[in-house]
């Protein structure tokens, strides 16, 4: 997790600088604020990834101490075999009529700020039950 | 003797298993519903990158028909083809078609989608589901916008910018321009949900071995892509609801109504229609690179397979892409040089300095060709154009950055010959470049290289032919979307050649429909790597398998597949600790094998 | 540098398309835009041949696998290091232009106030003259020549542009704000100008002259229109109808951007 982590944690401080640069240069508060969420985007993820890192790679506690670590993922070891890859990955949904149900609730709802309200009363029902769908379908771990 | 790489069989277990652990009926066997009922209701990433890819192109095609017909009233002075309200929506909704619907879906929705988990070895995005809303909220968002020409008064009138207060509920009232800005809403949505399932792919579904930096270097690019749709998408987002509120709510965010004014400045609470640019622009220099880094990927896949090299300067393209991307954040208002209310020295700094890195990719294409045994099929050809093109656009780029300069260019027709330039090398060029490159690998079968060739040509003559005469005409003074112009300042000739390349540029087009159609009437089967492909995707079948792969090679450089079908010639890995390329056997002409990390392979 | 070797061989260079610029500002872009046309030749010429070598010399001759070099440190870093310092080398020529096309007088000989509206201009002068002109009936605006005329810009309701092509120069009018900047016209005159931010439906058709006169025909032309219009009212023309001069607040004397006090003479009509 190590590159991942130096990349957004290299985003967050880049904008920081820049954000800095730009307000005291142009005092100007639209663009400053827009710079400082953008570094606050690269910050956030890129901190959990370098604790993540920091983890799995074993720490001092300060300055003492060792804390067990447990390796990287295969899929960040350049010595990596496929073997170890094998077995359950991960749940992917199968075929899934919720998205379509989402999508089409979402358009008609969104179609309703400007034809008329009224298409509300056709979009949020698809979207309760789209979003209903999907999680009874992630508690079964598939179809429903 | 050279050492095999015995393949190892993978078998990847990948049944969705519910959180106590049983699995789902039915889901086992089959994989899932046929015919029409399969488009609407699949997850699988290749189903979704085709709807995608599909549904981009056939806009492409609209936007491409509304172009000819702004050529065809630029033809004459005063011509009585279109009404000005019709000729004012056509250029609107053509630039809106190509930027929100066609360049950034066909990239990160359609070819990303599609090509990412099998680059990194996955076998689905990570979140299926997201990524088929993702593909819904699209599609109907692609039919809002759409809806503006049924609609009474209209499609929008006010460019695909949109600025405020012209896009209030003032000057373009009716229901046009509100369908407009919910379909940038709905499509913006469908962006963020993308970007956010390409950063979980490539974050945490890459397979064994395969470390970020022995990532593909398309790969590299839609992870920096996707980082920036979500640093871009939500500020556009954002600036459209409050568009809306200002419209339909009565709020004053953009406009200076009912200001108090000290020494002819508004006061800090005002409304302002400077909010609004900074806000659009803060989206839309990353919006041109997240359409443009995509492309520059589709080509670093190209142009090795094309001069079997491996690529130059991976590590170089790579932090190359980051510097484009982080400084394409911060670049936002050289398009308000002209607003006279912009710090212009720290914009056209940064502008200018994006030169470097983007410099640096075209010294590494070039490097990746250097000494190499090149082929022009259509994929290579569709890449050369792409680097020509961007080469010319990305120049003029540069005298754009320079605020004296943009002073006299701005909204002329230079900056439509700038950014055609551009946009078409990328998503056009390279766009297509990806389209017959990986065309065999998504359907099994190959599309007809002489067809191709006329493709390009009668496209790349075209292009030329449509564009040079437009910087030309913007020098002397034309500005942009004007419906008409003066017939005595001696402009209607370059216009009249530009229409002719236009139309050009179509009859390429055309010759692509017809390869489509041919490849399926009378298919020439492609086999699982018809180019010699490097990467990963090369690998399995065309097209590939449900959840993609039933073996995988050992991945121990950028170019697992290079390595697996010519094992005397391994690609050195990039990384700390670079290990021999999976033995200490030969490493091919370039000098000894070994510790990979002394072995000479410079030029 | 660069800048500097185009200025003294000016004369010989071509334009490369663009106008040589008809006031003093104007001059300065123009040279600078050689002097980066100059440098898009090079650099693009030479990456051009680059290509082209490549694709014609390294033509697939046989079957055989290519050296697989991946990297070369030292041409890499070459070709990091001398594009910024063109970079850096452009961005000083343009910060020097930019100075001065930018740059305002504390004492400006005259200055005129340019509104724009849809679809036309309106300018109104110091001394109560006021000019308005709508699409094709194009106003004139008259200024001297060979001195500083201030301009104060600002929109009546949308965006549009203030472009005149001839001086190499164009600057957003916009509601909620004046922005200024000083044009310093050489040569006497009549130079067209047109509206370059689309501002809805005729925006093809916002068209205004600039006519450059000497300045003494200048004062004369100020005192007998401000006459004539004190006499016949009606023959100022009218802003269309639903147009709201609403500015309020005086236009500050410096740079807008700069925000200070300044005594302007009097309000503006309208206020």
């Amino acid at each position: 997790m190590k590159v991942e982590s130096i990349f957004l944690l290299f985003l967050g401080v880049f904008f920081t600088g820049i954000g800095i640069w730009y307000w005291f240069w142009g005092y100007e508060q639209g663009g400053t604020m827009l710079l400082v969420g953008t570094a606050t985007l690269g910050f956030l993820p890129g901190l959990y990834y370098f604790f993540w890192h920091r983890r799995f790679h074993g720490h001092k506690y300060f300055f003492w101490g060792k804390v067990h670590a447990p390796g990287d993922r295969p899929s960040d070891r350049d010595d990596a075999e496929m073997a170890e890859g094998a077995g359950n990955i991960d749940s992917f949904p199968s075929s899934s009529i919720w998205p379509f149900v989402l999508g089409m609730g979402a358009f008609l709802t969104v179609l309703a700020l400007v034809f008329g309200a009224w298409l509300m009363f056709l979009g949020i029902p698809l979207i309760l039950t789209a979003l209903t769908g999907v999680t009874a379908e992630s508690r079964r771990g598939g179809a429903v | 003797m050279t050492d095999v790489i015995e393949p190892t069989a993978t078998q990847l277990d990948v049944q969705p298993r519910g959180p106590d652990g049983h699995e789902p009926h039915g889901a086992h066997e089959d994989h899932g519903p046929t015919g029409i009922l399969k488009w609407l209701t699949s997850t699988d990433h290749k189903v979704i990158g085709l709807s995608y890819m599909i549904t981009s192109i056939v806009i492409f095609y609209l936007s491409g028909i509304m172009a000819m017909f702004l050529r065809l009233q630029l033809a004459s002075p005063h011509s009585s083809l279109l009404s000005f309200s019709q000729y004012n929506s056509l250029f609107t909704m053509h630039g809106a078609l190509m930027l929100y619907l066609f360049a950034g879906p066909f990239a990160f929705g359609g070819l990303a989608n599609y090509i990412v988990p099998l680059q990194v070895g996955a076998p689905d995005m990570a979140f299926p589901r997201l990524n088929a809303l993702s593909y819904w909220l699209y599609l109907t968002g692609s039919i809002t916008m759409l809806m503006g020409f049924f609609v009474a008064g209209g499609a929008a009138q006010f460019g695909w910018v949109f600025y405020a207060p012209l896009s209030s509920a003032t000057y373009s009232p009716g229901a046009g321009p509100d369908v407009f800005l919910m379909g940038i809403a709905l499509t913006g949505f469908s962006a963020i949900f993308t970007g956010v399932n390409l950063c979980g792919t490539i974050f945490y579904l890459r397979a064994p071995g395969m470390t970020m930096f022995r990532m593909p270097i398309f790969t590299w690019n839609m992870l920096v892509t996707a980082i920036l749709i979500l640093i871009a998408f939500p500020v556009l987002t954002a600036a459209v609801v409050m568009l809306f509120c200002d419209r339909h709510f009565g709020t004053h965010i953009y406009t200076a109504v009912g200001c108090h004014f000290v020494n002819g400045l508004p006061m800090h609470s005002c409304g302002s229609p400077l909010l609004f640019q900074n806000l659009f622009w803060f989206f839309g220099h990353p919006e041109v690179y997240i359409l443009a880094l995509p492309f520059f990927g589709i080509v670093t896949e190209i142009l090795p397979v094309f001069s079997r090299r491996p690529v130059f300067g991976y590590k170089g393209m790579v932090f190359a892409t980051m510097a484009i991307a982080a400084l394409s954040t911060g670049v936002w208002a050289h398009h308000m040089f002209t607003t006279g209310a912009v710090l212009l020295p720290f914009f056209s700094f940064l502008s200018l300095l994006i030169a470097v890195p983007t410099g640096i990719k075209f010294f590494n294409w070039i490097g990746t060709m250097w000494h190499g045994q090149l082929s022009f099929k259509t994929p290579m050809l569709f890449s050369l154009g792409f680097l020509f093109a961007f080469l010319m656009g990305g120049v003029t780029g540069i005298m754009l950055a320079s605020p004296p300069i943009d002073f006299f260019t701005h909204d002329t027709y230079f900056v439509v010959a700038h950014f055609h330039q551009v946009l078409f090398g990328t998503a056009v060029f390279a766009g297509f470049a990806g389209v017959y490159y990986w065309y065999p690998k998504m359907f099994g079968r190959m599309l007809r290289d002489g067809l191709g060739k006329a493709h390009f040509w009668l496209t790349f003559i075209g292009f030329w032919i449509t564009f040079t005469p437009q910087y030309i005409v913007g020098l002397l003074g034309m500005p942009r979307r004007v419906a008409s112009y003066p017939s005595n300042l001696g402009w209607q000739s370059y216009n009249i050649v530009s229409t002719v390349g236009a139309f050009m540029i179509a009859s390429g087009f055309a010759v692509l429909l017809y390869n489509f159609y041919i490849s399926w009437r009378k298919p020439i089967p492609a086999g699982d790597n018809p180019w010699d492909g490097h990467t990963l995707e090369w690998f399995t079948t065309s097209p590939p398998p449900h959840h993609n792969y039933t073996h995988l090679p050992p991945i121990r450089s950028e170019r697992p597949t290079w390595d697996y079908n010519h094992p005397e010639h391994l690609t050195l890995p990039h990384g700390r600790g670079a290990h021999t390329n999976g033995h200490n056997g030969k490493n091919g002409k370039n000098g000894k094998g070994g510790n990979g990390k002394k072995a000479e392979v410079g030029v | 540098m660069a800048l500097g070797a185009v200025l003294l061989t000016g004369c010989q260079l071509p334009t490369f398309g663009a106008f040589r610029g008809n006031t003093s500002q104007g001059q300065s872009a123009f040279h600078l835009w050689q002097g980066f046309f100059i440098a898009g030749l090079v650099v693009g010429g030479f990456v051009f041949v680059l290509i082209l070598y490549v694709v014609l010399r390294y033509r697939r001759r046989s079957d055989d696998i290519p050296r697989q070099s991946q990297y070369h440190t030292v041409t890499e870093i070459i070709y990091t290091v001398l594009p910024i310092l063109t970079v850096i080398g452009l961005f000083i020529a343009t910060v020097i232009v930019e100075n001065e096309v930018t740059a305002v007088e504390p004492h400006p000989y005259t200055e005129v106030h340019v509104f724009a509206f849809q679809w036309g201009w309106e300018f109104q002068y110091d001394n109560g003259v006021r000019v308005i002109g709508q699409t094709t009936s194009a106003p004139t605006l008259v200024v001297p020549s060979n001195q500083t005329v201030r301009v104060y810009l600002r929109s009546y309701d949308v965006l549009h542009g203030f472009y005149v092509p001839q001086f190499n120069f164009s600057r957003y009018a916009s509601p909620g704000y004046w922005t200024s900047f000083d044009m310093n016209v050489l040569d006497t005159g009549v130079y067209r100008g047109q509206c370059t931010q689309l501002c809805g439906l005729y925006h093809s058709l916002m068209f205004f002259n600039v006519r450059a006169v000497p300045s003494g025909q200048y004062q004369t032309w100020l005192r007998t229109t401000r006459a004539f219009q004190l006499a016949h009212p009606n023959s100022i023309g009218q802003l269309p109808a639903g147009v709201h001069a609403n500015i309020n607040g005086s236009a500050p004397s410096y740079s807008g951007n700069s925000g200070n006090t300044g005594n302007t003479g009097g309000a503006l009509p309208g206020d």
